[in-house]
């Protein structure tokens, strides 16, 4: 194997690229996912806000968005993505199918946490005469912080490697670089270098994220 | 200060109806502490969350303090609650926030300046004993510390009521008498109605005026503790006194095999202390033995119990009724 030939400078692009995108992406199934996951928690049965329509048609748009798979889910959408991000190419292009992705995967997450926080701190608000918005924001997501964190480090690390899928459409970033070079003009040592980097990057993300939930849960 | 008229609450599932609740009557004085006694299933936990509307009732009103709450607006019905303080026998406490926010809460959730919440919260924590725990979070404490902080964020809103959802229950006994001294405490020097619920006697012994027996969803006796205590006439009242050590009926496996009558003699208050038994056999020349006996109290009021048998040639019964009479000491006749 030789690496020699290796283009450095455009392997630290297709690198910040992929954090752009990822990041980007992250940012807004954050903002998109966390009240949708509030929601489906509060017309959950038996919550606060129970609303069995609601909840069934959020439920369902999720579980859809969820079955189709990531490489469909880019092709279905470009149209879509066109009009959104202005092009359907590079980083921007990818990003509107990664938070379409992303955000329905994250909602649930957040649904879960929220699920399993002792329904005593529920009752405990209400009897302390708390409406539905003061319970959820001054004593179940502080209550869940830890696990929300837990959620928002898995749904980064989904999102690197989906971002690499992106690529297959013009997508660019690191899955972008190991498709054209790697794969399709055979240069093993381009594919070797992006997985390498990918690899670090999603342990950087666990590791980092360990400790930062290892810190909210030493409260 | 609250009065239940004929609550109902049902539960419907798949079509079967279940009564949580089958028609409750209840009346609580203001001032007092009301004990509801039950095993689990009773329908005693569904009974205390009536009294927030945590649980709507199917049927029936809930009274207090002069509102018909079942008919309060959602807004109003808040409003409400933050004038009855409760305490669960989780705590349920936010586990992210220090003690201090913890009793912060209510007084946030009512409007009050951060100043305000600080002075109440530091005011209330050492009212029940915890000055200086104030920057720890809830796991850093002991149950018995962590009821207290539940306690405290109960009271910072000075409520009117306080409602204990099994506050004991999840405590060792050490810490369940200092919990239940610091809520007798509570209720004496704010003058602070308490209704608790609970599956153990001794509680009820413990700190209660009143105490309301539930079996299946219906109150089967309810009245003065002592009254309770001495003469319990339902099953459910029984076991419940018996599992709690107060056996009221261990003489019978006895009294085949002693002759004599059987008198069962009730002391309440001062007679506790007094040598009835030893003028009965000096003044009445009887022979006396005690098949059953227990010497308790109840709150601060001693009270008694014997079943004894009593032989003698010449029995009196004018003599003796004149003896127990005078004493103040109530009997009735177990065997002729």
């Amino acid at each position: 194997m030789n690496f020699s030939n290796i283009d450095w400078l455009l392997i630290g692009e297709a690198t910040f690229d992929t954090l752009l995108m990822t990041g980007f992406s992250l940012l807004f199934t954050v903002l998109i996912g966390l009240p949708l996951g509030i929601i489906l928690f509060l017309s959950g049965k038996g919550q606060m806000l129970h609303n069995p329509a609601v909840y069934q048609v959020l439920s369902f748009v999720v579980n859809v968005l969820r079955s189709v798979p990531f490489l469909i889910l880019l092709i279905v959408m470009i149209p879509m993505t066109r009009v959104l991000a202005g092009t359907s190419l590079g980083v921007q292009g990818a990003i509107p199918p990664l938070v379409a992705s992303a955000a329905p995967f994250f909602a649930r997450l957040v649904e879960n946490v929220l699920r399993e926080l002792d329904p005593g701190v529920s009752e405990a608000c209400r009897a302390m005469g708390a409406n539905s918005r003061q319970t959820v924001l001054m004593a179940l997501l502080p209550e869940a912080t830890t696990g929300i964190v837990a959620a928002v480090i898995v749904t980064a690390i989904a999102l690197v490697g989906y971002s690499a899928m992106s690529g297959v459409i013009g997508g660019g970033g690191l899955g972008d670089l190991a498709l054209r070079f790697g794969y399709q003009r055979y240069q093993t040592d381009v594919m070797i270098v992006t997985v390498a980097i990918l690899v670090v990057m999603v342990q950087i993300l666990q590791v980092f994220g360990d400790r930062w939930v290892a810190k909210l849960n030493r409260k | 200060m609250i009065r239940l008229n004929n609550v109902t609450k049902t539960y419907e599932s798949t079509g079967r109806v279940a009564h949580a609740l089958a028609g409750v009557s209840l009346h609580v004085r203001q001032g007092e502490i009301f004990g509801i006694i039950g095993r689990s299933g009773a329908g005693k936990s569904t009974l205390i969350r009536m009294l927030n509307l945590l649980e709507r009732p199917t049927r029936g009103e809930v009274w207090v303090s002069g509102k018909d709450i079942t008919r309060l607006g959602e807004g109003q019905l808040r409003e409400f609650r933050r004038k009855v303080g409760m305490v669960f026998q989780h705590f349920n406490l936010l586990r992210s926030r220090t003690v201090l926010d913890n009793v912060c809460f209510p007084l946030k959730l009512a409007g009050a300046s951060k100043a305000q919440q600080r002075e109440r919260a530091y005011e209330v924590l050492d009212l029940v004993g915890l000055a200086g725990h104030e920057s720890k979070y809830p796991r850093q404490l002991s149950g018995g510390q962590q009821q207290r902080v539940g306690i405290a964020r109960a009271l910072a809103s000075r409520p009117e009521l306080l409602l204990c959802d099994e506050a004991t229950s999840a405590l060792d006994p050490e810490t369940t008498q200092s919990i239940l001294r610091l809520l007798l405490d509570i209720n004496r020097r704010l003058g602070l109605t308490i209704v608790l619920i609970t599956h153990g006697m001794d509680v009820i012994r413990a700190v209660c005026d009143k105490v309301a027996v539930m079996d299946a969803g219906r109150i089967v006796e309810s009245g003065d503790v002592m009254d309770v205590f001495l003469h319990p006439e339902h099953e459910v009242t029984q076991s419940l006194l018996s599992e709690s050590g107060v056996d009221a009926e261990g003489w019978r496996d006895m009294a085949q095999s002693v002759p004599g009558r059987l008198l069962r003699l009730s002391f309440r208050g001062e007679t506790t202390t007094q040598p009835i038994l030893s003028r009965i056999t000096r003044e009445l020349g009887l022979n006396v033995s005690i098949l059953q006996g227990a010497v308790s109290r109840i709150k601060d009021v001693p009270y008694g119990q014997l079943v004894i048998a009593i032989q003698g040639d010449a029995l009196e019964q004018d003599k003796l009724d004149a003896l127990l009479a005078g004493e103040g000491v109530r009997y009735e006749v177990l065997r002729a």
